[in-house]
Parts: C-alpha cells; sequence; structure tokens
C-alpha cells in the first residue's frame, strides 16, 4: 500500500471480534490479520507464515476456524470473529487452555494461539475422536518446538468437556 | 500486495457484467489473495460473490447431486448425500489442505488452483505460465514434483488438487455463466493441457464465472478409493495420486474410471482405455495391465522418474482398495 493511495479506497466495516462491535474504514487490501493485530491490537492472533501454512493466525470467524492472513478484512463485514483474546471468560480460563498448561502443550508459545482456537473449531466440527483423528483435525497448525504430542495430549483431554462446542462466545 | 479495487455485486448477472480481464472473482481467496502476496497475480478489481446465491447442495432431477460454487469443501466433503453417495469425493476433499483451508475454499474455486510449481511461485526467475515466453527452469531445474504426463516443452506443471481428481473420475458437469450466457463443460474438458498456452489453465472464458458442479447419479458408492502418495501423512500436495472408482458384475469389471493427480496439467484420464478392461476379471492382474497401459505415455523429468513406478503401484493398490469396498 502507498501512502498515495486514495482514501476513496476505503470500504465501511462492521465486525464485532470477542463480543465487541467495531465500525471500521479499511482498504481492500488489508488483511484480516493485519487488522487484528495492527488496529485492533489483539496480537494474540500471529503472524507465523503468512501463507495459510502454519495456521499461528487461525480464529473463528463465525463459529469455523480459519486462516485470518489468507482472508480479506473487507470481506468479513458482518461477521463475528473469537481470537484467542475471547476464548478466556474473565480471569477464568477456558478449559482447553487448563489442558494446554496441564500437559505443558507449548514451549516458546507462539503458535499457541492458533493450536487453541484451531482446537476450538475442531471440537465444534464434532468429527475428530480418537487420537489419530486429532492429529489429522490439528494438521492445519505446525509446532516449530515439535511439542506435538502434548498438544494432542491436551485436546483429547478438552474435547469432551467441549461437548461438541467450542465453548467460547459465538 | 498490488492495491485493487473491490466489488461485492448481489447478482450472479451482475458479477458476469463486471468480469473482465483484469478482474478476478474471489470466494474464498486462499489461492488467490496467497498468489497476490507474492505478486504473482496482480488483478486491478476483486469481485467478491459471497452474496451470490451459489450455496445449495440439492438434488438433480436424474438422481445427482448440483453443488453450488460457493460451498466449503468442508461442507462439501460432510455433507450426508456426498458422504453417502459419492464417498471418493469426500475422501479425496478431505485428503487436501487443512481444516483451516477446508473451511474457507470453495468447491467453484478449488477447480481454479494455481499450480504450486516453485518456479510459478517465484517472481525472480523465468516462467511460461507467469510471463509467457520467458522460459521453464523446471524442465531442467528441480521438477521432482513436476508432470510426467501430458507436459509441453513450455511447461511440466501439475494441477494441485485433489478434488479434482475425484471430479474427474466421477465425470462431473461444470455449470458456467458468461455475458453470452450459461454452458455444461464435461469434467474432461475444462481443465487443459498447458501446450503452447501454458498460461491457460482451463477453457474458462475472462467474463465467466462457474455457478456449480452437477454430479451424474451415484454409482460408485460402493467400490471406490481415494489414495494420495505424498512426503508427509498430512498437508502436503500429493506427489501422485489416484481417485479410482468401479462397478462389478459377480467378479468381472463392468466399469472402471481411473483419475491421476499430482502427474499431468490437469487430473488425468483415459477414458478409452477404461473401456478396455470392461468384462475383464476383477483382479490385481487386470489392474497391473491397466496401470502399464495408462502409464505408457509417461515422460518423466530427470527428477521424477520415481513418479512411473509410483502411479504404477498406486493405481494398482487404489483399485484393489476400491474393491474390497465402501471407501477405506
Amino acid at each position: 500500500m502507498s501512502d498515495c493511495e486514495p482514501l476513496a479506497a476505503l470500504l465501511p466495516i462492521q465486525l464485532t471480534v470477542n463480543g465487541q462491535h467495531h465500525l471500521l474504514q479499511l482498504p481492500p487490501w488489508l488483511t484480516l490479520l493485519d487488522l487484528l493485530r495492527d488496529q485492533l491490537d489483539l496480537v494474540g492472533t500471529r503472524k507465523g507464515c503468512d501463507h495459510g501454512q502454519c495456521g499461528a493466525c487461525t480464529v473463528l470467524r463465525n463459529g469455523r476456524r480459519v486462516n485470518a492472513c489468507l482472508t480479506l478484512a473487507v470481506m468479513c463485514d458482518g461477521d463475528t470473529l473469537t481470537t484467542i483474546e475471547g476464548v478466556a471468560q474473565g480471569g477464568t480460563l477456558h478449559p482447553l487452555q487448563q489442558a494446554f498448561i496441564r500437559h505443558d502443550a507449548f514451549q516458546c508459545g507462539y503458535c499457541t494461539p492458533g493450536q487453541i482456537c484451531s482446537a476450538l473449531g475442531l471440537a465444534s466440527e464434532g468429527r475428530a475422536h480418537t487420537r489419530d483423528e486429532i492429529r489429522e483435525g490439528m494438521s492445519g497448525n505446525l509446532c516449530r518446538c515439535g511439542a506435538y504430542s502434548n498438544i494432542t495430549a491436551a485436546v483429547e483431554e478438552a474435547l469432551p468437556l467441549m461437548n461438541g462446542q467450542g465453548g467460547c462466545r459465538p | 500486495m498490488t492495491p485493487f479495487t473491490y466489488a461485492k455485486p448481489s447478482s450472479i448477472d451482475q458479477a458476469v457484467q463486471l468480469a473482465g480481464p483484469g478482474a478476478r472473482f474471489i470466494a474464498g481467496g486462499t489461492n488467490l489473495l496467497d498468489l497476490m502476496k507474492e505478486n504473482v497475480a496482480r488483478p486491478a478489481q476483486l469481485i467478491d460473490i459471497n452474496d451470490l446465491p451459489l450455496r445449495d447442495i440439492s438434488p438433480t432431477p436424474d438422481g445427482g447431486l448440483r453443488i453450488g460454487a460457493l460451498v466449503s469443501n468442508a461442507e462439501l466433503a460432510w455433507n450426508t448425500l456426498v458422504e453417502q453417495g459419492y464417498p471418493l469425493l469426500a475422501q479425496a476433499i478431505l485428503a487436501g489442505a487443512s481444516p483451516q483451508l477446508r473451511n474457507m475454499a470453495s468447491t467453484g474455486g478449488n477447480l481454479l488452483q494455481r499450480t504450486r510449481c516453485l518456479y510459478f511461485y517465484d517472481t525472480a526467475t523465468p516462467c511460461n505460465k507467469r510471463a509467457p515466453g520467458s522460459g521453464c527452469p523446471a524442465r531442467d531445474g528441480l521438477n521432482r514434483n513436476h508432470a510426467i504426463l501430458g507436459a509441453s516443452p513450455l511447461c511440466v506443471a501439475v494441477h494441485p488438487s485433489d478434488m479434482c481428481v475425484a471430479l474427474a473420475a466421477l465425470e462431473a458437469r461444470v455449470i458456467v455463466r458468461g455475458r453470452s450466457g450459461e454452458r455444461c463443460v464435461a469434467f474432461a474438458d475444462f481443465h487443459r493441457l498447458p501446450g503452447d498456452t501454458p498460461e491457460r489453465d482451463n477453457t474458462l472464458a475472462d467474463d465467466e464465472l462457474i455457478l456449480a458442479i452437477e454430479l451424474p447419479a451415484p454409482r460408485f458408492a460402493a467400490y471406490s478409493h481415494y489414495l494420495k502418495v505424498r512426503d508427509r501423512a498430512s498437508y502436503a500436495f500429493a506427489l501422485v495420486s489416484v481417485a479410482a472408482a468401479l462397478e462389478l458384475d459377480g467378479s468381472a469389471i463392468r466399469t472402471l474410471h481411473v483419475a491421476l493427480g499430482g502427474v499431468a496439467h490437469k487430473p488425468w484420464r483415459d477414458a478409452a482405455l477404461e473401456r478396455q478392461v470392461v468384462g475383464q476379471p476383477a483382479t490385481a492382474d487386470t489392474y497391473t495391465h491397466f496401470a502399464d497401459s495408462l502409464l505408457r505415455a509417461a515422460r518423466p523429468l530427470p527428477g521424477n522418474v520415481f513418479k512411473v513406478r509410483l502411479a504404477r503401484n498406486a493405481i494398482v493398490r487404489a483399485l484393489i482398495q476400491a474393491q474390497r469396498g465402501k471407501c477405506q
């Protein structure tokens, strides 16, 4: 984006992020990931590869897990988003977050917000029941520290507690 | 990303009117936005088609299924009618991409994915597909992932889709609309071989929009299998994939359809060869003979000689798995 882009290129967008309503004026080329991080200060959603390959930017869009880096913000007009900042309820961690801590399911932590949002999506899809299905269902989230076995254990433990739901705000 | 303008039409007619050489339709955007970030695609305008009424999966009068272009890959794979009537399609979709991408990617967009050839993506190198006439470094370069069938001197890229390989085996039809009206394209005629114009992946005109995919009435629900061979167990493109579909008369073959992925510029099928095995015993010998015949046309590159043997073995295994029944 160059500095001389005309303001006319900005488009009016309404979004609900973690329960908070936003009215925004955005250029069409802004990704949802850059909007969250740079304009809404929700930096829990990570920029890893920025090409849909690592899953660090996973958020829930209308309840479904998506890669925020490959989503244009203007295409989310009217949508409801949940990022890692919206997963805990007040000061109480989500059961999935507690399971991640209990199982030591991270080392550097960079991929963790994406892992957790992805696992919430996995839970609401209701398709993963076995350990193998969890591994396959989480394959869109890379962990360079290699904490996969603990991540799988955490998700496996938390899945029944989520009762087929992401368990977070719609 | 190079700046562009954005339009969100509310009708199909409006969308088709907006279409043109500098504009691109966007649905899921999983491939197009990636290409825009890499500066491989630089549309002047994006036409967001997500408001169009193309999200239904509905039975057709002939017992088949019509799948709207905006149905996501995940919705399609998990649709009950698809799971029951076309398990091959469900299996192929779930073998591709990641759960996040499958939630985003659309049915129409899956057909329009571009090759993942490294040289196509790297704007610092020549590529006849990206910049016609500039050359093809893959032919003498890194070509492990490239075509062994149907390539041209100008391009050895492969089509990356899994879903399309199943659609080829199932003989889907693509319903498209342009400013001059609607047409129905046989799946085999939708994608094309590179020939002298590798910049063109398919036979869509600039103003044409995919409205739907139509599947004929199910014939292969009992005996089909999608086998994908790749460098890791999940979330990787195919080195070779096989969509195998059978109809059996006792122990004889009534119908055999085999489409290959990862080996050509389009899903690879040879319908004439398939007809030759009709009536033959459904045995590994028949399948091996068929695979050898299908691959007789293979012209591997220095880096992918292994793909010929791999494809042969994968075809035989996929057919044996298909014959065992119920996609597994």
